[in-house]
């Protein structure tokens, strides 16, 4: 296919049909609407089923049933619509079923704003709802990359059995830049799902349940998705920046801040400073091996994203005491300009900070 | 090569258009592109803008703090972006709208009655269309006929559309030319 320049949110629609999947349910909400806009004309073309639901809580119960019948299914929302679905994704993630969720981060907390935000990095990484669970996290940085992964986050909810979340925010999912799919996947060519509960005639019955009253068949439920969290590791992706040959500061950032780090990163570089810059695309699991790898070539590390400091925990949790690290955070939907975020950066270089938030 | 261009006007008068026009076409002569639309609260009624990024190598922040270039169709664009161009950019302003010109002496300004122009061309809405023929006369950041190959693709389900903008587009970047080439002489 040739390049075409798309919209974050079209490019993510049309990735999901590109991987197969022929089923949305999903309810408005800003700033995700051109992601079941674009699916509602884009469906019906390719023998798919669009539906806009009654309401968040809904949609992501269509999910656990279509998913449990053994179908590609796919959501996405904005905050406020993921909390919703917070009880759904728990009862999906207790069943192992696999589902692609996508969630267009606004400003919160509550109905917040609409602006872009990165303010649900614990809901998405901790869990969210209840139980001991986890998702699979992938944090898209452009459009190209929000395709991308769309499409392998179907692969991956399907061998992990096990929901997959890509987070981004507004800026990711409202701009637009060339974006060229890879070759997609018919759902025929889909390897078959012997789990699901595609009816039993000639078979034992599959059984798809959350329900576990047993305390010692529960603990041993938990321990193996335990150990299916620890075995996605294996899948853990994330990229360098300007790293090569060691830094004066690492910066960590994910997102849509990582490529306004990158502009900072740049004007600093004709300052004679050197910058690099640490980007995690899962963000669970945290790529925290290759962070610790790469902390050894900087003097400190510096952490900016869109909330007051969330995988700022997780960066401090991984370094401990090996390096000071600093951060810097714009919430609220306000978005740091490169400009500003190089000031910020260059004043930690120099000692002339205060760090915020520490 | 690497440059920020905001474009500002109206809710309306089409600056996410010669914005996506201005992208497309960069992404046609081969350079990384990004488009960003204000999809903030302020798009209803007031002004509306978007920042289009072209570079030679993949583009980091797809928003400017401080644009090469800067199109503006109306007044509360030029007062809200006026300070930001970098020193030695371009500001195009429609002049049909505009009572004032930029106060800054660092900058190259492009005069050009946007409006009138597009009248006389055939319709005030290509007005948006003489502002980009503007910007590109004057610096030539993508050449006018890739942006006229793009119209036609964009234009393609409405195709008695593309000559009348083809001519505004013209007219404006043989205005954007003039200026660039009277500000040289200087």
């Amino acid at each position: 296919m040739a390049k075409k320049l798309m919209k974050g949110c079209e490019a993510i629609g049309e990735a999901a049909i590109q991987a197969g999947c022929r089923l949305f349910f999903g309810y408005p909400i800003t700033p995700q609407n051109e992601i079941p806009e674009y699916l509602s004309l884009r469906l019906p073309q390719v023998g798919g089923t669009f539906v806009q639901a009654e309401s968040e809580v809904a949609a992501i119960n269509m999910l656990y049933g279509a998913s449990g019948a053994g179908c590609r299914v796919f959501t996405s929302s904005s905050s406020p619509g993921i909390s919703l679905m917070a009880e759904g994704l728990s009862y999906i993630a207790g069943a192992e079923l696999p589902v692609v969720v996508v969630n267009i981060m606004r400003g919160g907390p509550g109905l917040g704003g609409i602006l872009p935000s990165q303010s649900d990095y614990f809901q998405a990484t901790k869990g969210g709802g209840h139980g001991d669970y986890r998702l699979l996290v992938l944090a898209p940085s452009t459009v190209q990359e929000a395709a991308d992964l769309t499409m392998e986050a179907f692969d991956l909810a399907d061998h992990y059995r096990n929901p997959v979340m890509i987070v981004a925010d507004g800026l990711i999912g409202q701009m637009m830049e060339p974006v060229e799919f890879r070759v997609g996947t018919s759902p025929e060519d889909l390897p078959e799902k012997p789990w699901a509960t595609t009816g039993a005639q000639g078979r034992q019955p599959n059984i798809i349940n959350s329900l576990f009253l047993a305390p010692t068949a529960l603990e041993a439920h938990n321990w193996k998705l335990y150990a299916k969290y620890q075995e996605m590791k294996k899948h853990i992706k994330y990229e360098l920046y300007n790293a090569d040959g060691g830094c004066q500061i690492l910066v960590v950032a994910y997102g849509s801040v990582a490529r306004i780090t990158r502009t900072a990163i740049d004007i600093l570089a004709e300052k004679g400073i050197k910058v690099g810059l640490f980007r995690p695309i899962t963000l669970f699991p945290y790529p925290a091996d290759a962070l610790l790898q790469a902390i050894e070539q900087t003097e400190q590390v510096f952490v900016t994203e869109l909330s007051t400091g969330q995988m700022l925990e997780d960066v401090k949790a991984i370094v401990g005491e090996r390096r000071p690290v600093s951060f810097y955070g714009r919430v609220g939907g306000m978005v740091m300009g490169a400009e500003e975020l190089a000031e910020q950066i260059e004043k930690q270089v120099t000692g002339a900070a205060g760090p915020q938030g520490s | 090569m690497y440059n920020e261009v905001i474009m500002a006007g109206f809710g309306g008068q089409g600056v996410l258009l010669i914005g996506k026009l201005l992208a497309y076409a960069g992404m046609k002569q081969g350079k990384q592109v990004t488009w960003m639309p204000a999809y903030g609260p302020e798009m209803r009624g007031g002004t509306c803008n978007c920042t289009v990024v072209l570079s030679d190598k993949p583009v980091g922040s797809p928003l400017s703090q401080r644009p090469h270039g800067l199109i503006v169709l109306n007044l509360p664009s030029l007062d809200k972006f006026e300070s930001a161009v970098r020193p030695g950019g371009t500001i195009v302003v429609n002049t049909t709208l505009i009572n004032r010109l930029p106060q800054r002496t660092d900058i190259n300004v492009v005069p050009v009655a946007a409006n009138d122009i597009a009248i006389e061309a055939g319709t005030a809405k290509a007005a948006n269309m003489v502002a980009l023929g503007a910007f590109l006369g004057a610096t030539g950041l993508v050449s006018v006929e890739q942006i006229k190959g793009v119209l036609a693709e964009v234009f393609a389900s409405r195709p008695k559309l593309i000559p009348l903008n083809e001519v505004a587009l013209t007219r404006g970047f043989e205005v954007g030319q003039a200026e660039a080439a009277a500000s040289a002489a200087r």
